[in-house]
């Protein structure tokens, strides 16, 4: 396979590596190439200058840059990490690489993308952004002075533009220095330097995101390799070198390929060794594109044209094109193009003093358009970070203001100076400075002699260059964004419509858009619009908002290992493994696994819960309950403490004893509840809900600290501290006394709500509370949680033969309900009061606490709010859905229909034979006795509302069987 | 906890304890790797551990440092001691006294005894968390990737300690030594997730 556009090595060696040859397929077509190549430069040195037509209106399009600005060749790559929208021009061409041309819109894949995406926090003293001439200069700099410094360059290697270039730096070229700094700098301990790493994002605090490819250039990655990175920066000073992209020209087909920015055509030259065309045509409105004039005629290709917009340009740059061989056309401008596929020829015409066209117009042929609109310095960072641009008329570009407090530095380029000792010295100088300030004084080395580059002559930008005929808003091939398909007409219609904002121009037109977020276009749109508007400069009309990502990143790279397995914990239980292999299955109660139940062959959920349910009611049951939240609360005030933040009394609780307690927030609605116990004068361990645990611990803590920090009181989680089991039924007193002999269970001796500490059995220390989410007896096991799992074992050994039966959330919440036992989160959403709860008990009339104030309030205070009450289906089969709507069943059934509340819950129960629920109603105690109705799924379920109560109203189960 | 004291030297009820990755016991030492890359992962279980609460140079805070022959640190994330006995500093006013298996109650006693009436807190949290040792060439590197602070060792050194999130846990870290070394304290049903990030973390170097 032959590269006719590559150069011989005698006239560029370029940065490519011709010993070894590369091979891929671009839209089935084979390409080859060498490691050094980007995608870009490996078609363009087989001729293959043209990309995908363009996205609305299907023009042929080329490739026009040579870096991340590249609007017209994105691709999307195939393999095993198929990814959409990625420029040609950054992507490395490897063995094997397959890749097709998009015109504009990309395809996410089916498929998982398997590959490796991870992040890194790294914290720095000073980071610098870019690695052309002012960044390595600031890095070495800073580097020197022993700081933590990290140098950033999205290249595959240092030196930025100096790789494009020829010039020389004390006395060697250029190339030779970065050498030498690339070995100093890997020297240095202290110094990162990431490679085929954008920044991506500036934020506030000198905090930067940069996207790193480690194996994307790679055909083949080791197993477990990071594809790409995502680096998490903070540092103390940031250094901005991020140099400056290039300005095409809006003229009338300015889109054909063929047309390149200039600096691209000197890129493609000097760093790839490849021609992008024999017969060019050069359109610049400033100095920089001589340069590429004089390399495109080196290199072998014939200039017949250099046009500059500038009637006299600097006799010196002129003399060297002509005495290279080329012509130049100095006042004059590129005015149209010809051609089919490629470009084949510009007209010339002359610009008077306003640059309007003069003078009869010459037709020149081509087929490569180098074109020069000027630089934009990259401020895109800058702007993130906050920083605000001002229009240079000098430089013609948005340059940063300088920069205040810790707003990062910015040189070079990315500050419109464009000379090359100015770009070594302000790098030398700010990373000097940045280092200094860092806390690590260093004296700023002095600036190397170069050669080959010096400052440039001012400038004439000309924002839109007229057409032979027509007026503007005629002017549909005159295009300013090539991705979006969007021309001068575009914006003299968002201009027509009263549009003046760029913002909303922009919004209007989708100009800067797109996938390259407007690299080449932004600033040209503010051009036409202030030449439209008759602006004094496009400072006038001032610039769109950078925001971040710099350049795309993929969501696979944002999500990083959070993914699958990683991307939430997943908390168990000391016996979560018995539970699993007990066939339990599981429900999430937040990022707990709960066992919801153990089904047996054969068993649906309700089977399996009404069995469990039946066991608990009938013999023995046994639950896993370690995930309660769990507090120890602790201090001469904790009795006062407790008393404040409970709605009843604990103060007076006995030691060796527990309460039932519930908690409001301040507008006296339900927050949590759970039993505390008082382990002693000054200590108590408070339980709550396992949902909650984490929030109530906030919750005292708040009080604690802002409130009431005179209060001697110290709360410690001790959730994981234990593990406990609830035994459960009327056999539950057998099988605790057989692994608690020390313990006298009986009901005389061991009351309800008491606690004992004991040692089991086998030697456990234990802490068995009778406490009963059931109704029924109950014990509730609490031993240190690496016992947990042994100690269930222990009970399900000891209740073997009373046919003792796991249970999980799901019998749990059933037993619960038919007490009328509400759960909070549940049976409760933040509107309801205990007293709404019927739970008028459990608030003191004699003590203030936290809520109590609110229940004064009128809307708190009136008797008809929603309360809660039981429902019974008239069917005693037919379950209604929870979160179901109650209504009048006389009342209207086209809305708006009142609605008199809703079901909080709602089961199927064993000891009752029949379904029934949990409602909250609206002045629901007086409607007892009432049928209201649910409109479910199509048809009317008749409900009877009761008390919230269904099984052993009177309580006498909570001591077990009478006879024992 | 003051759950009535056993003999600890019971080694038929130390038997009896499972460790939240004590499942994983042989797993973890599988997939570290020696040498200048190194990086292991382990678990060490049971350690004793003691949440403690008192006002700073008070009183009652001398009289604990007394009891328990161990310096309180005030500088914050400072640890004294060494890995076997140590007090980690959480907060202005709480440590975590640290100890090998089986000193637990012995600490809690003494502790509240020197504390006598003085406002303050001593909680046995042994069983609360369980302790993974990150150690290695490369073990900074693995927990830069996830975890947000600055490790280096100009900000983070041996001897130094930061209740911080590790992945999506809460953990207690503290260096133990300049290989580096760390130890991760953490609640034991975040033990899994934890083990499966750091593994996920070390991946890149372990398979190589």
């Amino acid at each position: 396979m032959t590269s006719p556009h590559r150069l011989d090595s005698s006239v560029r060696a370029g940065r490519v590596d011709r010993t070894r040859r590369l091979r891929g397929t671009v839209d089935g077509v084979e390409l080859s190439g060498h490691p050094g190549d980007t995608l870009a430069s490996a078609l363009l040195a087989e001729g293959r200058i043209v990309a995908a037509p363009s996205i609305h209106r299907g023009r042929p399009r080329g490739i026009l840059a040579a870096d991340c600005t590249e609007p017209n060749a994105l691709v999307q790559l195939h393999g095993a990490c198929p990814e959409p929208m990625l420029t040609a021009t950054r992507v490395e061409l490897y063995d094997g690489l397959v890749a097709e041309s998009l015109s504009g819109v990309g395809r996410v894949g089916p498929e998982a993308d398997t590959a490796v995406y991870d992040k890194k926090y790294v914290h720095a003293d000073v980071v610098v952004i870019g690695a052309g001439p002012a960044g390595i200069a600031a890095a070495l700099s800073a580097g020197r002075s022993g700081a933590r410094v990290v140098l950033v360059d999205e290249q595959r290697e240092l030196g930025g533009a100096l790789l494009d270039g020829t010039e020389r730096i004390d006395g060697h070229p250029a190339t030779e220095w970065i050498g030498r700094a690339v070995r100093e700098l890997v020297e240095l301990p202290e110094v990162r330097v990431l490679t085929r790493a954008s920044a991506v994002g500036c934020y506030e605090g000198n905090y930067l995101l940069v996207a790193e490819k480690r194996t994307d250039h790679l055909a083949e990655a080791g197993p477990q390799q990071p594809r790409q990175r995502l680096w998490h920066l903070r540092t103390q000073r940031v250094v901005l070198a991020t140099g400056a992209h290039e300005r095409p020209m809006v003229f009338a087909d300015n889109d054909r390929p063929g047309i390149m920015l200039a600096s691209a055509v000197r890129s493609y030259i000097n760093r790839y060794a490849v021609l992008p065309g024999q017969q060019a045509v050069v359109f610049t409105t400033s100095d920089s594109a001589y340069t590429t004039a004089l390399e495109l005629l080196d290199a072998g290709a014939r200039v017949p044209a250099l046009v500059d917009t500038r009637p006299d340009p600097p006799a010196h740059l002129a003399e060297q094109v002509r005495a290279a061989g080329g012509q130049v056309y100095p006042g004059s401008a590129v005015v149209g193009t010809g051609g089919q596929e490629r470009i084949s020829s510009v007209r010339i015409s002359e610009l008077d003093e306003q640059g309007s066209l003069t003078g009869t117009p010459r037709e020149v042929e081509c087929d490569l358009l180098a074109v020069c609109g000027g630089w934009n310095p990259v401020v895109h960072l800058f702007s993130q970070a906050g920083g605000t641009v001002r229009w240079d008329p000098v430089v013609a570009g948005f340059l940063p203001e300088e920069p205040t407090g810790s707003l990062p530095k910015v040189v070079g380029a990315a500050r419109g100076t464009y000379d090359l000792a100015g770009c070594l010295s302000q790098g030398l100088a700010a990373g000097a400075e940045a280092a200094t300030t860092s806390g690590f004084r260093v004296a700023v080395p002095p600036v190397p002699p170069v050669a080959g580059d010096r400052p440039s002559t001012r400038p004439r930008p000309l924002w839109l260059v007229p057409a032979e005929e027509g007026t503007s808003e005629q002017w549909h091939t005159h295009f300013v964004d090539l991705q979006r398909d969007s021309t001068v007409a575009d914006i003299w219609r968002a201009l027509g419509a009263g549009m003046r904002s760029v913002e909303h121009v922009k919004r209007y037109t989708t100009i800067s858009t797109g996938q390259d977020q407007g690299k080449t276009s932004g600033v040209n749109a503010v051009g036409v619009i202030a030449d439209a508007l008759m602006a004094g400069s496009p400072g006038e009309v001032g610039t769109t908002t950078h925001r971040p990502p710099y350049t795309p990143v993929p969501f696979a790279l944002m999500a990083g290992r959070d993914r699958g397995g990683l991307h939430d914990p997943v908390r168990t239980t000391p016996m979560h493994s018995w539970h699993v292999a007990a066939g339990a299955v599981f429900e999430d109660v937040g990022q707990w696994k709960r066992a919801r139940y153990y089904p047996r062959a054969g068993e649906d959920m309700d089977a399996a819960v009404q069995r469990e349910c039946l066991a608990a009611r009938t013999g023995v049951a046994m639950q896993d309950v370690s995930t309660l939240g769990r507090i120890e609360v602790v201090g001469p005030d904790a009795p006062e403490f407790l008393n404040r933040i409970y709605t009843n009394g604990f103060a007076k609780l006995p030691v060796g004893k527990a309460r039932y307690g519930m908690m409001c927030t301040a507008d006296g609605m339900v927050l949590d509840d759970g039993v505390s116990m008082r382990l002693a004068e000054d200590r108590y361990l408070m339980s709550t809900t396992t949902g909650g645990a984490a929030g109530v611990l906030d919750w005292l803590e708040e009080w604690l600290q802002t409130e009431w920090p005179h209060l001697g009181v110290h709360c410690t989680s001790v959730i994981e501290q234990w593990a406990a089991v609830a035994v459960v039924g009327p056999d539950s007193r057998a099988v605790v006394g057989r692994i608690a002999p020390e313990l006298d269970v009986s009901a005389e001796a061991f009351g309800f709500m008491e606690f004992r500490d004991t040692v089991l059995r086998s030697g456990v220390p234990a802490r068995i509370c009778r406490v009963s989410f059931s109704g029924e007896l109950a014990y509730e096991v609490n031993v240190p949680a690496w016992y947990g799992l042994a100690v269930w074992e222990e009970v399900a050994e000891a209740g073997a033969d009373l046919g003792i039966t796991p249970y999980g959330t799901e019998t749990m919440h059933v037993l619960r309900a038919e007490k009328g036992f509400v759960i909070v989160g549940q049976d409760t959403d933040g509107t309801v009061t205990p007293l709404d709860l019927g739970m008028d008990w459990v608030v003191s009339r004699r003590k203030d606490f936290v809520g109590k104030r609110s229940f004064a309030r009128p809307d708190t205070a009136r008797t008809d709010r929603k309360q809660l009450v039981g429902l019974l289906p008239m069917d005693p089969q037919q379950q209604l859905p929870e979160g179901a709507h109650l209504v009048d069943p006389d009342g209207p059934r086209q809305p708006p229909v009142p609605m008199l509340g809703h079901v909080t819950s709602s089961y199927r129960s064993a000891a009752l034979g029949r379904t029934f629920a949990l409602a909250l109603v609206a002045d629901g105690r007086r409607r007892v006795g009432e049928v209201l109705c649910a409109p479910a799924g199509g048809t009317d379920i008749a409900v009877e509302v009761t008390k919230p109560i269904f099984y052993d109203e009177e309580g006498v189960r909570r001591d077990g069987r009478q006879y024992e | 906890m003051t759950v009535v004291s056993t003999n600890e030297s019971s080694t038929e009820v130390a038997g009896l304890r499972r460790s939240p990755l004590a499942g994983r016991r042989d797993e973890l030492a599988a997939a570290g790797v020696e040498g200048l890359r190194g990086v292991r992962l382990g678990e060490e279980p049971f350690l004793s551990q003691v949440n403690l609460r008192v006002l700073p140079a008070s009183p009652a805070a001398a009289g604990v440092e007394q009891a328990l022959g161990t310096i309180l640190p005030r500088e914050p994330n400072r640890v004294t001691g060494d890995e076997h006995d140590a007090a980690l500093w959480l907060g202005p006013d709480e440590w975590l006294v640290v100890a090998p298996d089986g000193r637990a109650d012995g600490i809690v006693e003494a502790a509240r005894t020197a504390m006598a009436d003085s406002p303050g807190s001593v909680v046995d949290v042994s069983a609360n968390r369980t302790t993974l040792r990150l150690a290695g060439p490369t073990s900074r590197e693995v927990l830069e990737k996830v975890c947000s602070l600055d490790l280096h060792p100009r900000a983070f050194r041996s001897g130094q300690c930061a209740q911080t999130l590790v992945g999506r846990a809460q953990v207690v870290l503290w260096q133990v030594g300049t290989e580096p070394a760390y130890r991760l304290m953490v609640r034991g049903s975040f033990a899994d997730y934890l083990a499966d990030l750091l593994l996920d973390a070390m991946a890149e170097f372990t398979h190589r």
